[in-house]
């Protein structure tokens, strides 16, 4: 009987801590409808803060606390709000999770910067004292947490439905223009109410700190668990996010206590939380279909096909003067870029065309990684039965959350991701528990190629067939199902659409096309394992994918380059990523206002450059005796694509 | 005669490159409930939004009670005793009747005299204080949005499209309240597809179409005169 209430007191420790972090979540996104994925990011670093003031700075405990949620949380919180996240909770949710994902990357890089990895800890408040209830010993530490998260519930409670400035929060949500009307600051609101919850997400992370340690990725991630707790309040009820806190805080300290140790129950106290998050999302209500607005989603132009058969040329061509050149680690890096790529591509499919956001596109390279190292096949029937399989899994996830959309969707496959990488990856039928698994690379048609340069041409072609099948499939009827579907749920309904299945299939093409990518990046390495398909990878490729642009394939294939330039860059020329981190930062805030990404920019820029000095070009050019102009020529011949900016197609036109 | 309590002079203003209104003058004396009729895409609207702060004109000045407001933010104007009810339903569809009127008291009245008097002159309210205010009729809502306008006690009360979407009945009783408001010595600008309702309450009436004001005068005469724009075949 004591270790139940000993597990009860700890469960109920860790649902208080949980708690304050999903109720500054609730709040920051009741808001600004801004979903803040780097929730506890922030937590993680304000607790590195706090140490920092407390332990290495050797202020009072109080004096620190006091700084850290007072002064530094708040700030943080305010200037999020002015200069980062404004504005964005009307646009796509796509935007906002990126921008969020990246402060998350940003968050656990400046803590890693700033705070190289070293021991540290943070020690209890008060170590010494506690009470005696019954036969268990409860810590101070502990009263002292499930007692705070009591009085911020009741505080928010006060905050948001007796007092003005609350009421103006909620109000600020529905109609911010109606509010300035009022006599209302919209602007002023979200700000105090990001501060509030960057100050609370700093509350749970220093209470979790002395017991989880002061680890970037830890702290990071326990916000899954606030996460799930706020989806049972539906981002909405401060009450039931309560609840949902404490019910999880109990379920995984019980599920610690009590489940077997040993089999794939002993697997399953890790996924509690994500497990919760799953069923959660998958029980949440039909969301209503969205009326288009035409705010925002404006797609990037469809090349002609003469262009994009152009530019995939001049990629193998250029691909292929680098194997010439290069050594076999920076073989291996190029081959990565094009995995990245791929998979990028798929994003480009699910989120540039069909408007959802996936947070598990790793784990479904992973998938076809596993699939073919466990086929053996090393050839075109094994690539693409490891292909068939991933989309098989993605059409499988699809089918229970096919009523969502949005942010709900995004979280779902976010938990997918988790539970594939704990339950399923780790598993000994799998890679195993840090295990690895040998691929052989493939043999096309008899002919087995060997060498790295090879390989990874092979694997730029593939990058290219597919980057020319989602431009045919574009252009053609599916297409426009896919971007009228994104664009108007409401408006297909209407016309009698079937979006189900639609949505299904549309899961599985895209899963398949990752794990393609990831049964080649399987051949190339030749060892592959659990720890190179964590689902936390799928965060950076978003935010590089949507950053670079994921309406378009080039927006894809530079975002590939751009995430396996990033940790090598790192690491040999730290001043050279400072620049590319820059150039995300840039890109994530111009997202706000172009959808389309960096690569949308670049056409535009090359678009201005032809428009000024084509016809100066042209007109040196000699003109052929006994044809027309040149400039009459483009309007005869649809092949020639080197001036021919009249025939892309427009966002909404059919080709 | 004493300044106008609004005066809009030469006032240009544009959508990206089309231009919508194109040098608009009007002034509304202090006390006067003035009827801006016209027919669609004349402008009205775009001249509320102007007035209330929520868009930048591109030329042009606005004087409210003799002050030039041209840049001011629309909060700021609501403060200083400017109240706006746009058109459509001005009021937040997820907070409840009572929070709702709760945050008019952003004008400057307390809390309690801005339930005290939207309960005063719609009973109905009271019935429903705690009801979301977006399960609330549109009539209803309306009589909310209304409610500012009575309890904020303002300098000038702009109206537009009051009667979009609703009975011509409740249409009818809306009408009185302005012109409950009226007596009570409130400036109001009232902007209105519909004439003769608007017309009824008014002092005096101006025309807007194509971006100008065409015409200024007492009700019956722009009746009589300008019937074919204002009318425009929906009366």
């Amino acid at each position: 009987m004591s270790s139940f209430m000993s597990y009860t007191i700890f469960g109920l420790f860790s649902g208080a801590a949980y708690a304050i972090a999903a109720s500054g979540l609730v709040l920051t996104y009741t808001t600004t409808r801004v979903f803040n994925i780097a929730h506890g990011a922030f937590g993680m670093v304000l607790s590195f803060v706090f140490w920092d003031f407390s332990v290495r700075q050797g202020l009072p405990l109080w004096l620190s606390l006091v700084l850290v949620l007072g002064v530094v949380a708040p700030l943080i919180g305010w200037f999020l709000q002015r200069f980062v996240v404004r504005g964005m909770g009307e646009g796509p949710v796509s935007v906002s999770l990126v921008v969020t994902v990246g402060l998350l990357v940003f968050c656990i890089g400046l803590a890693t910067y700033v705070w190289p990895p070293e021991a540290r800890s943070v020690p209890p408040f008060m170590p010494t004292s506690g009470i005696q209830l019954g036969d268990t010993y409860v810590t101070a530490h502990q009263i002292i947490t499930i007692l705070s998260s009591v009085v911020v519930a009741v505080l928010l409670y006060l905050l948001l439905t007796r007092t003005r400035i609350g009421t103006a929060m909620r109000a600020s949500v529905d109609n911010p223009e109606l509010l300035k009307l009022f006599g209302g600051r919209p602007d002023r609101v979200a700000a105090l109410s990001w501060a509030i919850g960057i100050s609370l997400a700093a509350l749970s992370g220093i209470l979790l700190v002395s017991v989880v340690g002061l680890d970037y990725y830890a702290l990071t991630l326990l916000v899954v668990n606030a996460y799930a707790a706020a989806m049972l309040g539906r981002l909405k009820s401060l009450p039931l996010t309560f609840l949902g806190a404490m019910a999880l805080g109990l379920l995984t300290s019980y599920s610690a206590g009590y489940l077997p140790p040993d089999g794939w129950l002993n697997d399953l106290r890790n996924v509690i939380a994500p497990l919760f998050l799953f069923l959660v999302i998958v029980a949440m209500p039909q969301a209503q279909l969205r009326v288009g607005q035409v705010k925002g989603i404006v797609s990037a132009p469809l090349p002609s096909l003469g262009k994009a058969l152009g530019w995939g040329a001049a990629l193998l061509i250029f691909t292929a003067l680098l194997t010439g050149n290069l050594s076999t680690a920076n073989l291996l890096l190029v081959g990565t870029a094009a995995t990245y790529a791929m998979v990028m591509l798929s994003l480009v499919l699910l989120t540039g065309y069909g408007g959802h956001v996936s947070l598990a596109q790793f784990t479904f390279a992973g998938v076809g990684a596993l699939a073919y190292a466990k086929l053996d096949e090393p050839n075109l029937y094994g690539l693409l039965v490891s292909a068939l399989i991933a989309a098989g899994v993605g059409a499988l996830v699809a089918l229970p959350v096919l009523r969502l959309t949005g942010l709900y969707l995004a979280l779902s496959t976010l938990a997918f991701a988790v539970l594939m990488d704990k339950l399923v990856f780790q598993a000994d039928f799998a890679f195993g528990f840090n295990g690895t698994l040998q691929a052989r690379r493939l043999s096309i048609l008899g002919t087995s190629i060997t060498s790295t340069g090879g390989y990874v041409l092979v694997m730029t072609v593939f990058l290219v067939l597919m980057s020319l099948f989602l431009l045919f499939l574009r252009r053609g009827v599916l297409g426009r199902v896919l971007i009228a579907m994104r664009d108007s749920p409401a408006a297909c309904g209407t016309l009698g659409l079937d979006m189900r299945w639609f949505r299904v299939a549309l899961f599985g093409l895209s899963a398949g096309m990752a794990g393609l990518a990831g049964g080649l990046f399987a051949g190339l390495r030749g060892t592959i394992g659990a720890n190179d398909f964590q689902f936390f990878q799928s965060l950076p490729l978003l935010l590089l994918a949507v950053v670079f642009g994921v309406t378009s394939v080039t927006g894809a294939t530079l975002g590939g380059i751009g995430l396996m330039l990033l940790p090598v860059l790192q690491s040999n020329y730290p001043s050279l990523a400072g620049l590319m981190l820059v150039i995300i930062g840039f890109g994530a805030v111009l997202l706000a206002r172009d959808p389309n990404g960096l690569a949308n920019l670049m056409f535009k820029i090359g678009r201005f450059l032809e428009a000024r000095f084509a016809p100066q070009l042209l007109a040196k050019l000699p003109v052929l005796p006994g044809r027309g102009s040149i400039l009459d020529e483009v309007d005869e011949d649809p092949l020639d694509a080197s001036f021919d900016h009249n025939q892309e197609v427009p966002a909404h036109v059919a080709p | 005669m004493s300044i106008p309590i609004l005066e809009v002079v030469d006032l240009h203003a544009a959508y990206g490159r089309i231009e919508v209104l194109r040098g608009v003058n009007l002034s509304v004396p202090k006390g006067a409930v003035m009827a801006l009729l016209g027919p669609n895409g004349g402008g009205k609207s775009t001249l509320t939004k102007i007035i209330s702060g929520q868009k930048k004109p591109t030329s042009g000045d606005i004087h409210l009670g003799g002050v030039n407001v041209r840049d001011a933010g629309s909060e700021e104007l609501a403060r200083l005793g400017l109240c706006t009810v746009p058109e459509g339903r001005s009021v937040f569809p997820n907070l409840s009747v009572e929070e709702n009127l709760t945050l008019m008291s952003y004008a400057g009245v307390s809390v309690e005299a801005v339930l005290e008097t939207a309960f005063a002159y719609f009973p109905r309210l009271l019935e429903r204080r705690l009801q979301l205010a977006g399960t609330l009729s549109g009539g209803e809502q309306q009589m909310l949005a209304m409610s500012r306008a009575l309890a904020s006690d303002p300098a000038l009360l702009l109206l537009d499209e009051l009667s979009m979407g609703l009975a011509p009945l409740i249409v009818d009783e809306l009408y009185d309240t302005v012109a409950q408001i009226a007596e009570s010595g409130v400036s109001i600008l009232c902007i209105e597809q519909f004439a003769r309702t608007a017309l009824r309450v008014s002092d005096y009436a101006a025309v807007m179409t194509g971006g100008r004001i065409v015409a200024t005068g007492e009700p019956a005469e722009i009746m009589e005169t300008m019937s074919d724009v204002i009318l425009g075949g929906a009366a």
